[in-house]
């Protein structure tokens, strides 16, 4: 394990890494030193870097003009939503898969996989006529169910592959030390599931929240969440950068910080557990 | 260790997620099957008769279909080829010893959780727009024109957008991958003087392989279904027309149901093709 690297070696690593690192975080980081500009600094050229009089005005202006908090208590509404629907749905189906497996479950779990591949646009006007029928357009809840189907997949594949790691002697074992279903339930498996249903939820909420298909298609005004409410700065008015910095900035903030505490799960859960 | 019992009640607990999914999957399917074959304009008259085939036909006919898989295929074939490559490169540099790997990873990591709107409009304009984008600037610090990224490199920017996106997670999946290869079997190779390339191309690569079509595979999927990227760029202009943007356009644009569902059979096929090749490799892994 130990491999000798000389200091000269480990700087240079250091160095490049770092250069490359910052380059690719460089548009996020551009965007948010934007957001505490005014208009004119944010597209003075040459760029102004960080010595500039910082500004909460464009916060403010956002705020104000579109009301942001609306569109993102829609984006936590329908993200943990869907998050703890497919959660109550998911838990029992992997759980079931992964200890009394049957000679189908294989044949299963690739066939939800399958589903996940169903292009989204292919059944785009179905899911748009049966939302009209049924009232569900631009409301919460209807995007609340899309967005808890699509990511059903993976939720059942990730919790499945933890659910595996659970070894059955333990349970075993505790049936030998008397512990009933409940007991065996509360005492030995949920302390050990609890890890991998953590990861799961994280995972789900960032995808939900980040979702861009269906959110933009089935929202107007009032279910619309924060993809959408970016998106309506896609037609540019005057002077917008630093708005718009502002506006992205507030978006992607909550999830790239729970994203940081759930890289490493990320792995496991968009691989389906296939890299470890 | 399954008794009837248990085994009754695991069938219970699998019920709700199995019906949700095939209703998920039939139903609209089934729908989008059946206004393939009619004459559907919701807006121009609804339903105007059975039609047969001639929606499938039309659509492939239609001077924008080729164009529109031309464009599919250029735009998940470039970005695959840049995250992948760039993916091996940047996993094997983040496995090198150094400081601060951990502020590192987290730097390389974050592009992958930006919502796809932001990331489309925040390289549109603060760095593409040929005005008062950055890019522009630089390029004229070094007194050269600058570049009308979206329109006259669309695809090559559409390209770069996604790619800075999904790179992320391309040197995520192979950077775990690389971390269980086992050290040993490296310095051996190391001390019998084999060069850098040869035990990159011997050792690190075939170590690698599985984790790489990994990442093909999910990243296929995800890329053949980019939407918010072009939405908020392009707007399928500039022949960055994906086969997605085009049955979005005739499907709601346009509102030519039929025309659209046709195009959308079309595309379950085609993701059809791509899943059941790649079914195959998830499915050995999971006998592991």
């Amino acid at each position: 394990m130990a491999r000798s690297v000389t200091i000269q070696r480990k700087s240079l690593n250091t160095l490049i890494a770092w250069i490359i690192g910052l380059l690719l975080f460089f548009p996020i980081l551009w965007t948010i030193l934007t957001s505490f500009k005014t208009e004119a600094q944010a597209i003075a050229d040459p760029p102004v870097w960080f010595f500039f009089d910082w500004t909460l005005e464009n916060y403010r202006v956002v705020q104000e003009r579109s009301n942001y908090s609306r569109f993102l208590w829609n984006s936590i509404i329908i993200a943990g939503g869907s998050t703890i629907l497919g959660m109550i749905i998911a838990i029992p189906a992997a759980w079931s898969m992964a200890f009394v497996p049957s000679n189908r479950t294989k044949d299963i779990l690739l066939w939800m996989l399958s589903t996940k591949m169903l292009p989204a646009v292919g059944v785009l006007y179905p899911i748009y006529l049966i939302f009209i029928q049924l009232g569900l357009l631009d409301t919460r809840i209807g995007l609340t169910i899309v967005l808890m189907l699509i990511n059903l997949p993976i939720m059942v594949w990730m919790l499945y592959t933890y659910f595996k790691e659970i070894p059955g002697e333990i349970l075993e074992a505790a049936r030998m030390d008397g512990a009933g279903l409940k007991e065996e339930i509360l005492y030995v498996l949920t302390p050990m599931a609890i890890p991998g249903i953590a990861s799961t939820v994280l995972l789900n909420i960032i995808l939900a929240w980040n979702e861009a298909f269906w959110t933009l298609n089935l929202t107007a005004a009032r279910a619309a969440p924060l993809t959408a409410f970016i998106a309506s700065y896609s037609s540019p008015e005057g002077l917008f950068y630093a708005k718009l910095s502002a506006a992205s900035t507030m978006a992607i903030a909550p999830i790239l910080i729970l994203g940081w505490f759930s890289q490493k799960q990320l792995v496991r859960g968009l691989t389906f557990g296939a890299v470890k | 260790m399954s008794t009837k019992a248990s085994r009754s009640a695991a069938r219970l607990m699998l019920a709700p997620a199995v019906i949700l999914l095939l209703g998920w999957m039939l139903v609209p399917l089934t729908l989008t099957l059946i206004f393939s074959f009619q004459r559907y304009l919701p807006l121009r008259g609804g339903f105007q008769g059975w039609v047969g085939f001639e929606n499938y036909v039309r659509f492939v006919t239609s001077s924008a279909f080729w164009p529109s898989v031309q464009a599919t295929v250029i735009i998940v074939g470039g970005v695959l080829l840049i995250t992948v490559t760039l993916g091996i490169l940047l996993a094997i540099l983040l496995d090198q010893p150094m400081w601060g790997q951990g502020m590192v990873r987290i730097l390389v990591i974050a592009p992958f959780f930006v919502m796809p709107t932001v990331s489309g409009l925040v390289w549109k304009n603060m760095f593409m727009d040929p005005n008062n984008g950055l890019l522009s600037h630089l390029w004229r610090s070094f007194g050269a024109d600058p570049i009308i990224w979206l329109s006259d490199a669309s695809m090559l920017s559409i390209i770069l957008i996604v790619s800075w996106q999904w790179l992320p997670f391309a040197t995520l999946i192979l950077l775990t991958a690389i971390q269980s290869l086992d050290s040993e079997q490296l310095e051996a190779a190391e001390m019998d003087g084999a060069p850098v390339l040869s035990r990159f191309w011997h050792i690190i690569l075939p170590h690698l392989s599985r984790a790489i079509t990994i990442v093909i595979l999910i990243q296929t999927i995800f890329l053949l279904a980019i939407f918010a990227e072009i939405f908020v760029t392009t707007q399928g202009s500039f022949g960055t027309r994906t086969l997605t943007y085009l049955i979005f356009q005739r499907v709601l644009e346009s509102q030519n149901v039929g025309l659209g569902s046709a195009g959308g059979i079309y595309a379950v096929i085609l993701a059809n093709i791509f899943a059941l090749f790649l079914m195959r490799i998830v499915g050995k892994n999971l006998d592991r």
